[in-house]
């Protein structure tokens, strides 16, 4: 073990393109990995934001936030299943907003939000008409706290009271206010789909004892099947281009591993025909191929190491210096993690297929070759 | 000591070797029987092709024979396994091969020390062991030297030094003056001599330079696989 840490020190220079290649593929996994995690991040956040153990649409909606209605009954009817514990509304209305200080015409594209005491990962709802908190990334939109954006066509205003964090929905900014808030913003901008007193898109449910899944066959059955009750993961799921986005990506991310297990085959299997002498030394002075392999695995988990440790290290620079809200890109401690699991797993398969070669390696070669 | 100075350093009786090339077999080594005492030093002469390396790899533990009885040291490896083969090799003889092979990046002392690496023995007595031998053999001072800073005696030095680092019963010497001028190679020679003889440890060198053989107690001669003394 100690001979293949010598190599690595003293002839660091052989092992340099390996190095260099595999950093781009840590960097560019790394890179594709946060971009889907932004990505996710930002069409998700709303609904994570609930955490809930349930949302429950209107059946019709085909599990859709934007076309479920849930009315005061079906509310009530949830309400009362037993295991059902806080059950809260949810309303949601997709506007351009108006921020202060910018021109008339130029719109943030914004998701107003109204929703009650059960959704656990918020604050408690603005108490005054017209206020909201306001998604951070906001931020980077020059929104400060106590600002009015004017949302809609009927340029409702709706006053900033504070800030809350990765709540973004469809990739947009969000603002969270109070059902009665939402209402009228929706009323006031969108005629063609007013709502009625009590009514709401969605319902946020607390289970209060029983498994998710059961409450969720039960409610359905107690609304006569006029909802479709979903765990929060089956919700984010159900998001427009939620799962087809993460396919894509994790596609990607697979082909990138696969070449990283290419590159760490084809430079291992160009050393080892380099070292074929140099083993054949060794196992003739007494050295087994298990020993000799294990250097060679050895190296390429440091060098595999040294790869992802750069290209950690500058995803977390990227995620430092971009903007809020301008590329959708988190450096998770998870995500850079598994990244490099992912790298090791394929440097040790791709050293795997040197195993044959080290084993194939003849003693007698050291010596004039046997004959 | 007594009981190691009784016992032959090897014992080849009635060994062949025989190969498989293209479905015809060539025979390497034909009944060949060799006996080197405790202490000796043989030279195996012989002209290219002549069975030579086969005979040193046999006695060595890298080949296995085919037919007849092999004895290094006391130890019968006739029927050994590659892996106790492996572990003999490690254990019980020395090499000193044809282009020295000093492993590049290590240097004179670590490549004495790779021979306990490689056998996970005693590291502490390994490395007096291995000062000790680039004193003996007037390295000391380039004991912190990679191959690349050495020149041709001196690699030649540490190669011998590596061959003495697991205190074998026998060395096998790999052509030890083809790459060095006459009269380095004759240095050469008395310094494996000297070194041999002050240890009590047997040595084979193959070579076909008839004028190294003056140095070494007896000289045998190997002809298309067959010994002749």
């Amino acid at each position: 073990m100690s001979l293949a840490l010598k190599e690595l020190r003293r002839r660091p220079g052989r092992f340099g393109v390996a190095t260099v290649i595999l950093t781009l593929i840590a960097i560019l996994l790394m890179f594709l990995g946060g971009l889907l995690d932004g990505l996710t991040a930002g069409n998700t956040g709303a609904i994570r934001a609930q955490q809930a153990d349930l949302i429950v649409y209107s059946s019709t909606s085909q599990d859709s936030l934007v076309r479920s209605r849930i009315d005061p009954e079906q509310r009530r009817q949830t309400r009362d299943v037993d295991g059902a514990g806080d059950v809260g509304e949810l309303g949601s209305v997709q506007l351009g907003g108006r921020i202060e200080g910018r021109g008339r015409r130029d719109l943030v594209p914004i998701v107003l939000f109204g929703y009650g005491a059960a959704s656990r990962g918020l604050p408690k709802p603005p108490a005054k008409p017209g206020e909201a908190w306001a998604d951070d990334t906001l931020k980077a939109e020059g929104v400060k706290q106590g600002d009015v954006i004017r949302v809609g066509p009927a340029r409702s205003p709706v006053r900033v009271i504070g800030f809350v964090d990765d709540t973004r929905y469809a990739g947009q900014s969000t603002l969270w206010a109070s059902l009665g808030t939402w209402r009228k913003v929706q009323n006031d901008n969108r005629p063609d789909a007013r709502v009625g007193p009590g009514v709401s898109q969605a319902l946020v449910v607390q289970a209060s004892a029983s498994d998710p899944a059961d409450l969720a066959a039960r409610i359905d059955e107690a609304t006569g099947g006029s909802t479709s009750s979903l765990t929060e993961d089956e919700a984010i799921d159900a998001l427009p281009g939620v799962a087809a986005q993460e396919s894509v990506f994790n596609q990607i991310i697979g082909l990138t591993v696969l070449i990283a297990i290419i590159v760490v085959a084809l430079f291992f299997a160009l050393i080892t025909v380099e070292r074929i002498g140099l083993y054949g030394v060794l196992k003739a002075l007494g050295a087994d191929s298990g020993r000799l392999f294990a250097g060679v695995l050895l190296q390429a988990v440091i060098v595999t190491l040294i790869a992802c440790g750069i290209g950690a290290l500058a995803a977390i620079a990227l995620d430092a210096v971009i903007p809020v809200g301008s590329i959708p890109f988190i450096a998770t401690g998870g995500r850079l993690a598994g990244s490099t699991l992912f790298l090791l797993v394929a440097a040790v398969i791709g050293c795997a297929f040197s195993l044959r070669r080290v084993l194939g390696v003849d003693p007698a070669t050291a010596i004039g070759g046997g004959q | 000591m007594s009981e190691s100075s009784s016992t032959p350093a090897l014992e080849m009786e009635d060994v062949r070797k025989v190969y498989e090339v293209a479905d015809e077999e060539v025979v390497a080594l034909d009944h060949a029987d060799l006996t080197v005492g405790s202490d000796e030093i043989v030279a195996l002469v012989g002209p290219s092709g002549s069975g030579k390396t086969t005979l040193c790899s046999i006695a060595g533990g890298i080949l296995s024979p085919t037919e007849g009885r092999v004895v290094v040291g006391g130890r019968d490896i006739s029927g050994y396994s590659p892996s106790e083969l492996t572990e003999f090799r490690r254990d019980s003889v020395g090499f000193v091969f044809q282009t020295v092979n000093l492993i590049p990046f290590l240097t004179a002392r670590e490549n004495l020390l790779v021979v306990d690496e490689i056998g996970s023995r005693d590291r502490k007595r390994a490395q007096e062991r291995a000062d000790q031998l680039l004193e003996e053999l007037g390295l000391e001072d380039r004991a912190g030297n990679l191959p690349s800073q050495l020149s041709g005696g001196q690699k030649q030095r540490v190669a011998i030094g590596r061959s003495l680092m697991n205190e074998p019963a026998l060395v096998l010497f790999d052509e030890p003056t083809s790459s060095l001028d006459t009269k380095l190679g004759d240095q050469m020679v008395r310094l494996i001599r000297e070194e041999m003889k002050s240890r009590g440890t047997a040595a084979i060198m193959v070579t076909h330079d008839d004028r190294i053989t003056r140095h070494a107690d007896r000289t045998v001669r190997i002809t298309d696989g067959r010994i002749s003394a």
